[in-house]
């Protein structure tokens, strides 16, 4: 088993508020990391210490085996796609030319032929959206968008911070689909941040619940179900199966 | 100090060449410098009727012993063009005795002054050269002293003769004073003091409308010289100083120190106007120009050649300029189009130059501020205080370092055009689409490419917005530049303040007006044209 992602004992704080007390944790590569908790939890501020937008206090985070500490942070993150939770489309841009933003930041030699392709493969074809401007897209439009400008430069390792979050279920049900799809063609390592255990069990290989700065438990989630560690993973189970049932149910 | 001037020739110099590449009229100032060996003696006056007049028959005089001459009528008060001559920016104007003890030396009037004129000039002319090197013509002939006037009516009902029968009945009667007047210690500031005067209510009034207001009733009491034209013209009567606290105000040349030193022939041919006009020859000239509206430069020409100083020149055109000024403002407009269409180039040169200028250095600047916003409030702070000293003011501020005429003008007009560009490209490029600009970041943009792709194509329509409000108060401020020979329109605006001309003063003001009109609805249309579509069509409610 090889390890894309590594997060050793990393702390943080916004002024004196703690945000990471001593988080620790591995990404299998090519498989789906959910980091579930709610608002305060610290699971975005993680998300960001990946990517070097947020600098740990203390503690070590490896990018294939390798401490991001020694890479300037401009060159870490064209390595790592992200979709932000509002897609962040430039405004003045059309579709084929944003999802192209990362093939030309690192001097691809076609970035539009890379961004057409990413597209077709989120569900978005070029000849149809590729001249139209992000305020022309619905909000699911715009989200596979964003997931295609992650993914042109066919990154290995994707961060997604709440990218299904801002969606009405049945456009997100349309983007779980399109992701999924994605993921099965391209087999990228992926962090997915969301506050939804049920996206989580539906999208992710292994979950990781965050409460207060450090992880309660992490595991797949038959391994939470069968054994959750703390009354809080237990209690998130318990609220994301009775929110469940009645579809479960029938 | 010539290192000084030397550099400031260059500055001119290239400011002048970007004028003509720009593709307008050349200015006149350009003529002093074809030149090479004998530099033209700038002949200047303040904004009134009998500067005009007398700067005139001094220019035209030099012209007649074939002098290379340089105009530069209208300068600011006695501050700018005094300062303008200390520095050799200027080479001769017409000065008062009183005005240059008092305004200038900042002494006061002694007792023995007040009652022989020598004395005075003997006081200035010692003083001026040892402080400045400025040197004082023996002086002209006549005294143009302060007169205060009121309506003849007003004259009978209140039994006015003189300043002491002013001081009984002052508690009834209103004033509008020049705001010269009113600031001055040898004016209304010592005058009311010395006869005990306590008006009803002092306004400060510019002189075009100073003597309409009071024959219209609207006031009672103003200010005037006693060589005033428009005395006559408004029938007014001009109270006696009975205690005589005016001082002789007798009129002199000014020369500069570089003319004092380095140029005889000017002296010697401006020296042929002492002792040879009287009160009553300049009142009446000053009459042909106030009342009359004839041509400054024919009035003066007629009283030269009234003085055998110049050959007597044929009639034809002072009675052709007698007949425009009778006829309606559009003929008189027309009649003026040639010139109208050069200060309005003149003026846009003045406009473009200043805002192209303030554009290179202010969106820099509001760029640069958005990455140390701490910075930023200091820096707004502080052009923020540019923009509250007075045009006029901040004009004066320019000439020891730049002298008179374009350089300081552009300088001015740049610092007051900097505020809105670099506040409206601060807030554009900081308020830029968050979401785009951290995704961006996110995704590996660096700072550059978040600045050229993101920020500042969403800024563009901020930046030019800020742009439009710079031109239209750049077109504004500009009229104020004529005050330091900078020309433009506002030329015949000051020029007809100064005569209480109001036909001047529109043929300055309509163009000035329609000019920041049509400026302003240009840069609309460029702000609409370079707006990114995905903003122009949420503007019509997409």
């Amino acid at each position: 088993m090889t390890v894309a992602l590594e997060a050793e004992a990393l702390h943080h704080a916004y002024g004196i508020t703690p945000t990471l007390r001593g988080v620790s944790l591995q990404v299998r590569t090519g498989s789906l990391l959910a980091i579930v908790g709610e608002s305060g939890s610290g699971k975005t501020t993680l998300l960001r210490c990946f990517n070097g937008l947020v600098q740990p206090t203390a503690g070590a985070v490896r990018v294939d085996g390798v401490d991001v500490r020694g890479t300037p942070g401009d060159a870490l993150r064209r390595r790592l796609g992200f979709v932000p939770q509002t897609g962040g489309l430039l405004p003045h841009w059309s579709v084929l030319r944003n999802a192209a933003l990362v093939p030309r930041l690192i001097g691809h030699a076609d970035p539009e032929r890379a961004a057409a392709e990413a597209l077709t493969l989120v569900g978005m074809p070029p000849a149809e959206f590729g001249a139209r401007l992000p305020h022309e897209l619905s909000g699911g439009q715009r989200q596979r968008v964003a997931l295609a400008r992650a993914l042109a430069a066919r990154q290995d390792i994707v961060l997604l911070d709440e990218p299904f979050g801002a969606l009405d279920a049945l456009s997100r049900a349309v983007v779980h689909e399109a992701f999924e799809h994605v993921r099965a063609e391209l087999r990228f390592t992926a962090v997915l941040v969301t506050h939804d255990l049920a996206e989580a069990a539906r999208l992710a290989d292994e979950i990781a619940v965050m409460r207060s700065g450090v992880v309660e438990q992490i595991g797949t989630l038959a391994t939470l179900q069968a054994a959750p560690a703390t009354a809080y993973v237990e209690e998130l189970l318990l609220r994301a199966t009775a929110a469940a049932r009645p579809l479960v149910g029938q | 100090m010539s290192a000084i001037r030397s550099l400031r020739m260059r500055v001119c110099r290239v400011l002048l060449s970007a004028a003509v590449l720009l593709g307008s009229g050349t200015p006149r100032h350009v003529a002093a410098q074809d030149a090479p060996e004998r530099a033209a003696v700038v002949v200047a006056s303040k904004p009134f009727g009998e500067s005009f007049l007398l700067a005139e028959m001094f220019a035209q005089l030099l012209e007649a012993e074939g002098i290379l001459v340089t105009r530069r009528p209208g300068l600011g008060a006695t501050e700018v063009a005094f300062e303008a001559l200390r520095t050799n920016a200027i080479d001769v104007y017409p000065e008062y005795t009183g005005t240059g003890l008092l305004a200038v030396l900042r002494d006061s009037m002694t007792t023995a002054m007040r009652e022989d004129p020598r004395r005075l000039f003997a006081r200035v002319s010692d003083e001026f050269a040892r402080r400045y090197g400025v040197r004082w013509l023996p002086p002209l002939g006549f005294e143009n002293g302060y007169a205060i006037a009121v309506r003849r009516e007003t004259a009978t009902r209140y039994r006015l003769r003189t300043l002491s029968d002013l001081a009984r009945e002052s508690g009834a009667l209103q004033a509008g004073f020049t705001n010269d007047f009113i600031g001055r210690p040898d004016g209304f500031v010592g005058l009311r003091v010395f006869y005990g005067i306590s008006l009803r209510s002092v306004r400060p009034l510019a002189p075009a409308v100073k003597y309409q207001a009071l024959s219209s009733g609207a006031i009672d009491v103003i200010d005037g010289y006693s060589t005033d034209g428009l005395l006559a013209r408004f029938d007014l009567i001009t109270l006696v100083d009975d205690r005589h606290f005016f001082p002789p105000y007798e009129a002199a040349a000014l020369v500069s120190p570089r003319v004092s030193a380095e140029r005889a022939d000017v002296i010697a041919a401006l020296s042929r106007l002492s002792g040879r006009l009287t009160e009553g020859d300049v009142r009446r000239w000053n009459a042909l120009i106030e009342v009359e509206q004839r041509p400054i430069a024919d009035v003066a020409r007629g009283a030269l050649a009234e003085l055998a100083l110049v050959r007597a020149a044929g009639t034809g055109d002072v009675a052709t300029a007698g007949r425009a000024a009778t006829s309606g403002f559009l003929a008189y407009s027309w009649a003026r189009r040639a010139e109208t269409w050069r200060l309005i180039r003149e003026h846009l040169v003045l406009v473009s130059i200043a805002l192209a200028a303030a554009i290179m250095v202010a969106v820099p600047l509001g760029v640069l501020l958005t990455r140390t916003p701490r910075a930023a409030a200091w820096v707004m702070q502080g052009l923020g205080i540019v923009q509250t000293i007075p045009s006029l003011a901040l004009l004066a501020f320019m000439i020891p370092v730049l002298g008179i005429g374009l350089a300081p003008a552009l300088v001015a007009l740049w610092l007051y055009a900097l505020l809105p560009i670099a506040r409206a490209t601060y807030s554009g490029v900081s308020n830029a689409d968050p979401d785009a600009v951290a995704a961006s970041e996110a995704l590996g943009a660096t700072a550059w490419q978040r600045l050229w792709w993101v920020q500042l194509p969403l800024a563009t329509p901020a930046v030019l917005a800020g742009v439009r409000t710079s031109a239209v108060i750049t077109v504004g401020a500009a009229t104020l530049a004529a005050f330091i020979g900078a020309g433009g329109l506002g030329e015949p605006i000051i020029t007809g303040l100064g005569l209480a001309d109001s036909r001047l003063v529109l043929s300055g003001a309509l163009p000035a007006a329609a000019l920041a009109v049509v400026v302003d609805l240009a840069l609309a249309a460029v702000e609409r044209a370079v707006t990114p579509a995905y903003l122009r069509r949420r503007r019509t409610g997409v």
